[in-house]
């Protein structure tokens, strides 16, 4: 379990002031020259020998995707994009971040852009946050006239501007060339890559999109030591993460945990246990909507971390973990997921745009048993269709539920037809 | 109908200014999402063709990529709204803990139903998916602020907060902090 001096995110239930008054009390900002001092490559090593991975779901080496970017500026400017676009159905950690401890988050995106070379990151937040966004502009602001942010950022010789940028609602505009396309002023949609951002990004520049909590633990990472944060975790799963526990449980919360913590263990020290105890449990969706379900059989002993879940075909993706007791109309609880990848596909290729419908309209067929076994066999078939064949992973995140739920609950879809046709 | 052109407020021109100033030199397109979003506040919560027309000369963008962002992304309300536009969402972590019969608390005290707005145009009745707040469900958003923690009750309580004039405190209705989890009992 975690011990109270390794937590990083001090304030994630706005117990204290976020400002930056608070925020100076908790330890930000207060060696940000020194640590900028450390220059690039310094900076980026200790990032890739922390072990830090992608917090917004892929889990890539951030240190390894800051090295992608050219060693030097030259004509194209460098940019820093801060995905706050939270959307992932289970997942409101970068909320409790943005609103809470925004000058945690705005020292990151200092100390990231140096490594990368910007001298401008914007800060993307999903429209519908626009609480969250005022505490984060009221921040930027205390940052830039205490000096911290702007010309001579922390007097390091160097001019980095944070802005915030607001969405306007659409899910998809959480994949990270559809949030550049809506943050040049356009629809949505995903580009085709390569190229990568970090060749061509913002503007035709170089750029490098990272989740907020992400770009929040960096300066920590620096202050502490990679060392330290390495050691916490499990190998290759290193550090602490913000876990966000909705559904059925006694007390749903956001909790930062050290990464590989059993699941079991998570939900009964922070979320007061499964209603009605453990063995009411039916099964638990992992790492936010887009990740497969596991069955309690898987749930008993599995570790929350991007190697054990993948092992067990799910994943940790955001953190976002959704628990459904025995009382739960699993097809249902699935049919509703289905219905959000179709009302969120951004209807730029085929295989998303038709299958996400033609999945949702049979899942709501299955969840009251008015279809044939074989149709089971055709569903699993159109979700191999539309995975990998899409532009960008909101088609393989609408599938992978359906194949979750066919994995470890073919029975019970069955049985429904069964039902159904005995009542016919 | 209105048809008279839509034109920015002095403050809101203003507020224009500076957001354009954020975005590189000859990439004021890049405003267009905040843009609208002040156009629709200025406007009763609505983007009228005016007002999207009004965006689209200030940014010197044709009409039609202006349209094709507006219609794209599902904050913008091409159609008018009551005074509280109430979003229910209805994505599985909101409704695993009740969010239809939070909704339907709704819809059976106000006497319309989703997409409708009552008639002396005070609520309108939406369903959304995924607000980000799924420890905190069921949640709605009305306006701009989520009310979290909801049960058929307290909605109905919220509402008749609304109607009485009276601006009830946003965030968990049972009094929670934030995040965290309540203490149990015992």
């Amino acid at each position: 379990m975690l011990q109270e001096r390794d937590k990083i995110f001090t304030n994630l239930y706005g117990q204290a002031d976020w400002g930056l008054k608070g925020a100076k009390k908790r330890g930000i900002w207060s060696n940000t020259k020194e640590m900028l001092a450390l220059g690039r490559e310094k900076i980026i090593e200790d990032v890739k020998n922390s072990g830090l991975r992608g917090r917004g779901g892929a889990g890539f080496s951030t240190g390894m995707k800051w090295s992608f970017m050219p060693k030097e500026a030259g004509e194209k400017p460098h940019y820093l994009v801060v995905n706050a676009d939270e959307s992932e159905p289970g997942t409101c950690k970068d909320r409790d971040i943005l609103r809470h401890d925004p000058h945690r988050l705005l020292e990151g995106c200092v100390i990231g852009s140096f490594a990368i070379g910007a001298k401008a990151c914007y800060i993307y937040i999903r429209g519908e946050f626009y609480n969250e966004a005022s505490n984060i502009q009221v921040a930027i602001e205390e940052a830039y006239q205490a000096g911290l942010i702007g010309k001579n950022a922390c007097g390091s010789g160097e001019d980095i501007d944070i802005y915030l940028h607001r969405g306007a609602g659409a899910y998809i505009c959480g994949e990270e060339t559809a949030l550049m396309e809506s943050l040049e002023g356009k629809k949505g949609q995903p580009r085709l890559k390569p190229p990568f951002p970090a060749g061509v990004g913002l503007y035709g520049c170089p750029t490098t999109i990272n989740n907020v909590e992400t770009i929040a633990v960096v300066p920590e990472i620096l202050r502490r030591g990679a060392s330290w944060f390495e050691a916490l975790g499990k190998p290759k799963n290193s550090g602490t993460k913000i876990f966000c526990i909705s559904g059925h449980v006694n007390t749903p919360c956001n909790v930062e945990e050290e990464m590989g913590i059993p699941l079991k263990e998570l939900i009964e020290k922070h979320a007061g246990g499964v209603r009605g105890g453990w063995d009411n449990l039916l099964a638990i969706i992992p790492g936010g909507s887009s990740v497969p379900m596991l069955p309690k059989s898987i749930c008993d002993d599995v570790c929350m971390d991007f190697d054990s879940l993948r092992a067990v075909q799910s994943g940790l993706g955001t953190a976002g973990i959704i628990v459904m007791d025995k009382s739960t109309d699993i097809v249902k609880a699935i049919a509703r997921l289905s219905h959000f990848y179709m009302h969120e596909s951004c209807g730029q290729c085929t295989p998303c745009r038709e299958g996400t419908g033609w999945m949702w309209r049979m899942m709501e067929k299955l969840a009251v048993g008015d279809a044939k076994p074989a149709d089971i066999d055709r569903l699993l078939e159109v979700t191999k269709q539309i995975e990998g064949h899409t532009i960008c992973a909101l088609g393989d995140a609408a599938a992978w539920p359906i194949q979750g739920l066919i994995r470890h609950f073919r029975p019970e879809i069955e049985r429904r037809m069964h039902l159904a046709k005995q009542a016919a | 109908m209105n048809n008279t052109p839509f034109t920015f407020t002095a403050e809101n021109l203003k507020k224009a200014e500076t957001i354009v100033a954020k975005y590189p030199a000859g990439r004021q397109q890049s405003a267009v999402l905040p843009l609208l979003d002040i156009a629709q506040r200025q406007n009763d919560n609505w983007l009228s063709k005016e007002a999207l027309q009004g965006v689209a000369d200030y940014l010197e963008m044709p009409l039609v990529r202006v349209y094709e962002v507006a219609s794209f992304y599902t904050m913008f309300n091409l159609k008018p709204v009551g005074k509280h536009l109430l979003q229910f969402c209805c994505t599985t972590p909101c409704w695993l803990r009740g969010s239809d019969d939070v909704e339907n608390a709704c819809i059976d005290h106000l006497g319309v139903g989703l997409g409708e707005t009552t008639a002396d145009n005070q609520f309108t009745l939406m369903r959304v998916e995924c607000l980000g707040a799924c420890v905190n469900a069921p949640v709605v958003q009305i306006n701009d602020d989520f009310y979290e923690d909801l049960t058929p009750q307290k909605m109905v309580t919220v509402l008749e907060d609304l109607k009485a004039g009276k601006k009830p405190q946003y965030g968990s209705q049972i009094g929670r902090q934030f995040s965290a989890p309540i203490k149990q009992a015992g």
